[in-house]
C-alpha cells in the first residue's frame, strides 16, 4: 500500500503553496527567513523521542492527520459567543483571531494609554516593517528548533504588542485565538512579538480556545522582551478541543530590573507542549513561570521550560501543579542554568501531580545546571493521589464524596493559583477550574471567588 | 441509639476488634478508656465508616439500621459525628466553607433547604462565640497551622454547627489546656437531650469530672473487658490497666 502523505512530507508543499499569501509576502527580509526557516525545518525534521528533550512526547497527532494550512475564509466562521477569560469592557482592548486572522468585528481596541500598541502581525508589516525586522528573532537565542522553524517559514499573523517607555497599561490586554469550525483539520503558526521598553508595565491575558470538534494544529511562537525595569504580567489559558495539537514555544529575555511574570492553565487538547525559553540577561532581573494543568481522557501536556540566569543577582520561582484524571499523561521538565557569572542566583521550582486514575501518567524531570558556585536553588517534584484521610475527613463532615474530591483537587491547585497577581485573573481562573471538574459540585460561592 | 453486638474488625488484614458489645441509648452518656493501642479509635473509625476499616462479623446498628450499609457521609447526615483524635489539616480550604459545605450537604440529606452565606455565617459565629474562637480562626484553612489544642475546639464548633444525634469524640481533650477542656466540656454538655447520645474516648479522669458519664467501658486487646459506673474511672485512675493484660484473657 503507497504510504499516506503525512504533515511532515506535506509541510513543505504547503509552503510552496501559500507562501505569496502568508502576511508580509514581498518583502525580501522576510521572503528570506521564510526559506531559510522551510530549509531549516526540512533539515531537522519534526521532532522524534530520540531527541533527549522530546523523549517523553511523541508527535503522533502530526503523523498521522493530514493538515490543510487555514486559509482567509477559514477566518469567517461563524462567532455566536467570544469565549472570552474576563467580562468585556470598552476600556481596555481584546484581540480575537479566528484561525489565524484577526477578527475585526469581534475585536476592541479601547483604552489604551499613547505610546502602546497592541495589534496583529499583519498591521505591523504594513505600518513599519523596519521595526519588525529588528525586532522579530531578537529574544531567539537558538534557532536549531523544528517547530520554531517551520513558524517562522509559514508564520501568519499573531500579537504585536509595544509598549513604550515607562508607560503603563493597568488593564488587562486580552487576546483570543480561536480555531475550529473548518471543513478539514487545519494548521496555522501564528507569531507573536511582545516588546516592552524601559520601565513599562503590562498585564496581557491569552486564552487559545476551540471552537469545534475536530482535529487542528497550532504551532506557535511567541516573543517576549522585557526591558529594563519593565514588568509584563503574562497569564494564558489553553483550552484547546480534544483533537487539537497545541504546539508553542516562547522565548523571553528579561534585562536589568525587569520583571517576567507568567501563569499558564492548561485545561484541554489532545496533545499540547509548551516550550518556555527564558534567559535573565539583567542584574535584578526576575523570572516566574507558573502553572496548572487538568487533564482527562487520553489527553497529553507537556510543560518544558529552561532558564537561563546569565549575571549576578537574579531570582526565578517556578511552580507547575496538575491534576491527571483517566489516561492522561503530563510531562514536566524545568531546566535551571546558572551560568559561571551568575552569582547570588536564587532559583526555587516545584512540580506536583495529583492523579485521580491508576492509569495517568506523569513524568517529571528537574535539571539544575550550576557553574557559579555563590547560589541559592532548590527544586522538588511529587506524584500523588488524593490523600485518603483528607477525603475520609471531609465525608465524615456529610460531605459527599464527589464533592470531597472536588474540594481536594481545588485545595491542591490552590496552591499554585496563588501565585497569581491579578485578583481578576486569578478568580476567572479558579472559575474554570471548577467547571472543568469532575461530577456537578455544589461550592460556596464566597470560595470561589475568593 | 447504637447497638454493637460481637464486633470484629480488622484494619490491614490484621484483626483489632475481637467481639466489641455495646449498646448506648438516647440520652446518654458513655466513656470509653483502655491502654493505648487497645482498639479505641479503630472503634471510632468503623463507627464513622472509614475505608479499610473492615468489619469481619457482628453488626452495629444505629437507630436500627445496619451502619456498615452506609458510606461515610451518610452516617453523618443521619446524624453520626466524629471528633478526630488527629484532626486532618486541608490547605486551601478555608473552614467557613468548609462548615457550609458540611452543614448544607446535610441539610440537603434531610431534604431540608440549604442556609447561605450571611445565614450561615450567623449560625458559626454563634457558636464560635461560644467556644471563644477567634474569627481569624474561620478564614483560615481547615486546621492548617492550628495548635494541638485548637484543632481540637475546632472539632467541637464542627459539631455544634452540625448538631448530631450520636457523637463520637476521640480524645478530644487531649492537648486541651484547662479553660478549654472547661469550653469543650459545655459544648458537649450543651449537646445532650433525651434524643441524643454521645460516646467520649479518654485516658483521663478529668474530662469525666466535666463530662459526667452514666457508663464507663474498658476496652483492651479488642473487646470491652469490664462495664461499671462513673466510679470505674477513678478506680481505673488509682490502679491503671494491669488487670486487663494478656494474663486476663
Ligand atoms: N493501618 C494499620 N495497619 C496495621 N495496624 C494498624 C493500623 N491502624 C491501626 N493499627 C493497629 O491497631 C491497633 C489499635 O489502634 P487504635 O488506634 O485503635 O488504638 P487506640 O486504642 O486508639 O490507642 P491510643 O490510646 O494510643 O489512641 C494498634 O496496635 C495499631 O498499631
Ligand atoms: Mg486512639
Amino acid at each position: 500500500m503507497p504510504k499516506q502523505p503525512t504533515a511532515v512530507d506535506s509541510f513543505p508543499q504547503q509552503f510552496a503553496e501559500v507562501k505569496f499569501d502568508l502576511p508580509g509576502s514581498g518583502l525580501a527580509w522576510l521572503d528570506d527567513r521564510r526559506e531559510a526557516g522551510i530549509e531549516t525545518f526540512n533539515a531537522l525534521g519534526l521532532p522524534t523521542p530520540r531527541l533527549e528533550a522530546w523523549k517523553y512526547t511523541r508527535l503522533q497527532s502530526l503523523e498521522d492527520t493530514q493538515f490543510r494550512s487555514a486559509r482567509a475564509d477559514d477566518a469567517n466562521a461563524v462567532v455566536d459567543l467570544i469565549p472570552a477569560v474576563l467580562p468585556a469592557d470598552p476600556e481596555r482592548p481584546r484581540l480575537v483571531f479566528v484561525n489565524g486572522f484577526l477578527r475585526r468585528d469581534l475585536s476592541m481596541t479601547g483604552g489604551l494609554p499613547d505610546g502602546a500598541t497592541v495589534e496583529c502581525l499583519t498591521e505591523t508589516l504594513e505600518r513599519d516593517t523596519g521595526w519588525v525586522e529588528t525586532h522579530m528573532g531578537g529574544a531567539i537565542e537558538n534557532d536549531e528548533h523544528a517547530l520554531l522553524a517551520l513558524n517562522t517559514a509559514m508564520m501568519s499573523s499573531g500579537v504585536v504588542i509595544h509598549i513604550r517607555p515607562d508607560v503603563i497599561v493597568s488593564k488587562p490586554i486580552e487576546i483570543l485565538f480561536m480555531t475550529g469550525l473548518t471543513d478539514v483539520p487545519v494548521a496555522y503558526h501564528p507569531r507573536n512579538l511582545i516588546v516592552m521598553d524601559e520601565g513599562s508595565q503590562a498585564t496581557l491575558v491569552k486564552h487559545y480556545v476551540g471552537a469545534g470538534v475536530g482535529a487542528y494544529l497550532t504551532n506557535t511562537v511567541t516573543e517576549i522582551s522585557v526591558g529594563p525595569g519593565a514588568v509584563l504580567h503574562h497569564y494564558r489559558v489553553q483550552e484547546e478541543d480534544l483533537g487539537a495539537t497545541h504546539l508553542k514555544s516562547e522565548h523571553v529575555r528579561i534585562g536589568r530590573d525587569g520583571t517576567y511574570d507568567s501563569f499558564a492553565l492548561a485545561i484541554g487538547g489532545r496533545l499540547s507542549r509548551t516550550e518556555t525559553f527564558a534567559r535573565l540577561e539583567g542584574e535584578g532581573s526576575h523570572c516566574q513561570l507558573n502553572g496548572a494543568y487538568m487533564m482527562r481522557g487520553r489527553e497529553h501536556c507537556d510543560n518544558t521550560t529552561v532558564i537561563e540566569h546569565m549575571v549576578p543577582n537574579t531570582t526565578c520561582r517556578e511552580v507547575f501543579k496538575g491534576v491527571l484524571n483517566d489516561e492522561a499523561r503530563a510531562v514536566f521538565q524545568g531546566r535551571i542554568v546558572v551560568h559561571k557569572d551568575a552569582q547570588h542566583t536564587d532559583g526555587y521550582q516545584l512540580s506536583k501531580a495529583l492523579l485521580l486514575s491508576d492509569r495517568a501518567e506523569m513524568d517529571a524531570k528537574p535539571e539544575l545546571e550550576i557553574y557559579a558556585d555563590d547560589v541559592k536553588c532548590s527544586h522538588g517534584a511529587t506524584t500523588g493521589q488524593i490523600d485518603e484521610a483528607s477525603l475520609f475527613y471531609l465525608r465524615s463532615r456529610g460531605i459527599p464524596q464527589a464533592l470531597a474530591r472536588n474540594l481536594l483537587i481545588q485545595s491542591f491547585l490552590g496552591e499554585a493559583l496563588d501565585e497569581i497577581s491579578s485578583t481578576e485573573v486569578r478568580k476567572a481562573m479558579m472559575d474554570k477550574i471548577v467547571h472543568w471538574l469532575p461530577a456537578h459540585c455544589f461550592l460556596a460561592d464566597e470560595w470561589r471567588d475568593g | 441509639m447504637l447497638e454493637i453486638k460481637n464486633l470484629h474488625a480488622s484494619v490491614a488484614g490484621v484483626e483489632i476488634l475481637r467481639g466489641v458489645d455495646l449498646v448506648v441509648n438516647a440520652g446518654e452518656i458513655h466513656a470509653i478508656m483502655g491502654p493505648n493501642g487497645s482498639g479505641k479509635s479503630t472503634l471510632c473509625y468503623v463507627i464513622a465508616g472509614r475505608d479499610g476499616y473492615e468489619v469481619t462479623s457482628g453488626e452495629i446498628l444505629y437507630k436500627g439500621q445496619d451502619l456498615t450499609e452506609l458510606e461515610p457521609e451518610e452516617r453523618a447526615a443521619e446524624g453520626v459525628f466524629l471528633a478526630f483524635q488527629y484532626p486532618v489539616e486541608i490547605p486551601g480550604v478555608p473552614n467557613t466553607t468548609f462548615l457550609k459545605e458540611a452543614l448544607n450537604a446535610i441539610r440537603r440529606h434531610r431534604g431540608e433547604s440549604e442556609l447561605d452565606a450571611m445565614e450561615c455565617v450567623k449560625l458559626v459565629r454563634e457558636k464560635t462565640k461560644e467556644f471563644g474562637i477567634p474569627d481569624d480562626m474561620l478564614k483560615r484553612p481547615v486546621n492548617v497551622g492550628f495548635s494541638g489544642g485548637e484543632k481540637k475546639r475546632n472539632e467541637i464548633l464542627q459539631m455544634a454547627v452540625l448538631n448530631p444525634a450520636l457523637a463520637v469524640l476521640d480524645e478530644t481533650d487531649s492537648g486541651l489546656d484547662i479553660d478549654a477542656l472547661k469550653i469543650v466540656a459545655d459544648g458537649v454538655n450543651a449537646l445532650q437531650s433525651p434524643e441524643c447520645a454521645t460516646l467520649v474516648i479518654t485516658h483521663y479522669q478529668r474530662l469525666l469530672d466535666h463530662i459526667v458519664p452514666d457508663f464507663v467501658h474498658v476496652l483492651a486487646n479488642g473487646r470491652i473487658r469490664r462495664s461499671g459506673g462513673k466510679e470505674l474511672a477513678l478506680e481505673l485512675e488509682e490502679n491503671g490497666y494491669a488487670d486487663f493484660g494478656e494474663a486476663a484473657e
